[in-house]
């Protein structure tokens, strides 16, 4: 097995992860321009839901295959309470102000988030470590791989494959990009604006708290992961270009592939991967790969 | 108490008097005192982010537990008095969270506002380095607690910092003497370790241990992922691909969970063997997630490697009583700091005591006691506390390094296995303080590349 067969499954199954983390966060931006902060919370809103329900699960001695369901439920369950809330408590009041505002509404969300996640969870560790091995494991030349990375494989491929045909196969969808390219002119045309914004939080909200699911059984789920995703998150869809779904894509796969080469080759400067990457691509374009042309506003 | 002293004047001279003063003091002193103001300490550890789990909560459960247990005397000889010579201790608990920058500033707020007597704190090795320098601009007895960098003393001097936890240059040290000895023809070793002060410097000690105990081990791979990484899939496959007999790891808390839970359903410790030198605080964690024979240390003879005494059963059962578990590394490390203090403080008054009385008897009895009344000053405490050497729930601590600041201990590692579900240390070896800690006056790492001569203790 070559190395370079190595880095491309691992930079392929890495990529998928990325990709599920951000695009929660480039799709409320494509539509709300929001560039939501708070994304770190949901998804550790939805790793800490996971692990506790999941858990549960277990420890009930439930069916192990059921606990993927539990996962998705969790994930749910965190956007259609977290999502409305957040939109209709808090950020409905701050439509049309500056970006900037709303950037800082949302880190300051982030934070009464955390310490909410405390509050709730207190600061020890969580474990969900069952699902990444109850599928098997399959193997590439000399490396074993959990299954489960495919399942994150599909996921990825499954959730872009249905947000971008949504987008251009729906009446919603028609109706979103009527929204994103110009607010005013779609309400004036009948477009329930407020509604839209809803649905894309909610929605924004439930696929962070998706990422955060699927994640728990990786991870220890402890204070702070939030902060570390939104990161990593802001990053790919930067590299993308705010608000770009295919952006956002590329960017998780070109992000995944230079990490993976970097350890494999250069594991000395595996810090520096991501950054290097974000900054190739915004010193050639300054805006992201998929920036939208914007239109001259007289 | 007026009247006590006032029965006592005619009692000037001559060694009956001076007996009787000394009973006087010694009974009366901590009755006297107990009514005084409490003795404030500032406690500084983790309470959120990764290291609040494994390290920063057990330290401040253990420090609860051990200020009730010393406020109600109930700590076992040699530590039975109440609190600090008969004062009660009051802690005021700060969250090392948030970087150097942010606990400098808490650091002064703890000193100048909330006007503690001693701080007792730091997890963080970059923590430790920061704060050395203010606590000697403000005058304030620090003691640092768990934190292992040994540059704090072998690159500057301090007064009023000490460190009653030895430093982290016997984690390589005492690690690659046990895995010698099991693996005395090792070929190949890789590492997994942080990309930040402590990951880098666990690394560069291994490797310039090996270089000295088996100049013919050579390194496979040397993985750096950053702080925080959360994922490792391609670091695991590197590992697997470059196929070590051994892989050496300082990760700890959430990093090591999530690289253990994700590199054992891929059989990575199939191929290679284990050495945490962190790893002892998660280990209740990682049952089902970590292979059997991992070698696993504690930085000094701490939690499971303890020996067995009265002060090691009562930090055990103060601590499990709190939260139902055993006490990890960092809740010895809290224990070592805190009757560290009291040996200091409680020697610094005795000695107070000792040279008041037979001024006393010469130039006055009242203004002798008063004098010996008086608790000890931070200048007096340190005098106790420079070359002390005290008992703990770990044995007997040395404070040898750094002008009498630093504490030295032997250390100890063993191997893990899974037995009903839990995880019990086998193969224990003890390792004395020569074999394993450099002497003073010569830097850890140059002794080491001089080939680990034992010092002279």
């Amino acid at each position: 097995m070559t190395t370079l067969v190595a880095v491309l499954v691992d930079g392929l199954i890495y990529s998928s992860w990325l990709f599920i983390m951000a695009i929660g966060l480039t799709l409320i931006y494509g539509v709300m321009k929001i560039l939501n902060i708070a994304h770190g919370s949901l998804f550790a809103l939805g790793a800490y839901t996971a692990a506790s329900l999941a858990g549960h699960w277990f420890e009930q001695g439930y069916l192990p295959m059921g606990s993927y369901a539990i996962m998705l439920l969790a994930a749910i369950l965190v956007g259609i309470v977290a999502g409305p809330l957040l939109e209709r408590g808090l950020l409905r009041f701050m439509y049309g102000r500056d970006e900037i505002v709303l950037v800082l509404v949302t880190y300051a969300t982030f934070l009464i988030l955390e310490d909410f996640i405390k509050l709730v969870w207190g600061v020890d560790p969580y474990f969900l470590y069952q699902p990444y091995g109850l599928l098997g494991s399959f193997d590439i030349g000399e490396l074993t791989y959990p299954n489960y990375n495919l399942l994150l494989l599909a996921m990825s491929v499954a959730i872009g494959g249905i947000l971008a045909w949504t987008l251009t196969r729906t009446r919603y969808g028609k109706i979103l990009i009527a929204v994103i390219h110009d607010r005013e002119m779609a309400a004036s045309q009948g477009v329930n604006v407020s509604l839209v914004y809803f649905v894309t939080f909610t929605l924004g909200a439930m696929l962070g708290a998706l990422g955060g699911a699927l994640t728990a059984p990786m991870i220890s789920v402890q204070p702070g992961i939030g902060a570390e995703t939104i990161v990593l998150a802001f990053a790919v869809v930067v590299i993308g270009g705010l608000g770009s779904l295919p952006g956002a894509a590329l960017a998780a796969l070109l992000v995944g592939i230079v990490r993976a080469a970097t350890i494999h080759f250069r594991p000395e400067l595996d810090l520096f991967s991501i950054y290097f990457v974000m900054a190739a691509v915004l010193i050639a374009r300054p805006k992201g790969l998929f920036s939208a042309q914007e239109a001259r506003k007289i | 108490m007026n009247t006590v002293l006032r029965a006592l004047r005619p009692l000037t001279t001559g060694l009956f008097s001076i007996a009787a003063i000394i009973a006087v003091v010694m009974l009366a002193a901590p009755s006297a005192q107990a009514s005084d103001k409490p003795i404030r300490i500032g406690l500084v550890t983790f309470l959120s982010g990764p290291a609040a789990g494994p390290f920063g909560v057990p330290a401040r459960i253990a420090a609860e537990a051990i200020v009730e247990s010393l406020n109600a005397g109930e700590v076992p000889a040699p530590y039975g008095s109440i609190g600090l010579s008969g004062l009660p201790i009051e802690l005021v608990i700060i969250d090392e969270a948030g970087g150097a920058t942010k606990q400098v500033a808490e650091f002064r707020n703890l000193v100048e506002r909330q006007k503690v007597d001693f701080v007792i704190g730091y997890i963080s090795s970059g923590d430790c380095l920061a704060i050395p320098p203010v606590a000697e601009e403000l005058k304030k007895l620090t003691v640092l607690f768990d934190c292992g960098t040994p540059r704090v003393f072998e690159e500057a001097s301090y007064k009023y910092v000490f460190r009653t936890r030895p430093h982290a240059t016997m984690d390589a040290v005492a690690g690659a003497r046990y895995l010698l000895e099991t693996r005395p023809d090792l070929k190949s070793y890789a590492g997994i370790n942080q990309n930040y002060a402590w990951g880098q410097d666990s690394w560069k000690d291994w490797t310039a241990v090996l270089e000295v105990l088996r100049p013919k081990a050579k390194v496979t791979t040397s993985q750096m992922p950053k702080f925080g990484a959360g994922q490792y899939g391609a670091e695991i496959s590197a590992l697997m691909r470059s196929r070590p007999e051994v892989i050496h790891s300082s990760l700890w808390g959430g990093d090591l969970e999530a690289f253990m839970l994700q590199s054992t359903p891929r059989g990575l410790f199939r191929r290679s063997d284990l050495l945490l030198i962190a790893g002892e605080p998660n280990l209740h964690r990682l049952v089902g997630n970590i292979p059997d024979g991992t070698i696993v240390g504690a930085r000094g003879p701490h939690g499971v490697f303890a020996p067995k005494g009265k002060l090691n059963d009562w930090l055990r059962r103060i601590y499990k009583a709190k939260t139902g578990r055993e006490p990890n590394y960092p809740a010895y490390s809290a224990a070592q700091a805190f009757l560290g203090l009291k040996a200091a403080y409680e020697r610094a008054r005795l000695e107070k005591v000792k040279s008041a009385i037979p001024m006393a008897a010469v130039e006055g009895v009242k203004e002798g006691m008063e004098q010996a009344y008086q608790m000890p000053n931070t200048e007096e405490v340190i005098a106790a506390f420079e070359n002390l050497t005290f008992e703990s729930p770990s044995g007997k601590v040395m404070m040898k390094l750094g002008k009498g600041h630093q504490a030295v201990q032997g250390t100890a590692y063993g191997t893990t296995r899974t037995v009903g579900g839990k995880i019990i240390i086998e193969n224990i070896k003890y390792y004395p303080v020569e074999q394993v800690q450099p002497p003073e006056g010569i830097s850890s790492i140059d002794w080491i590349k001089g080939g680990l001569k034992p010092g002279r203790w």
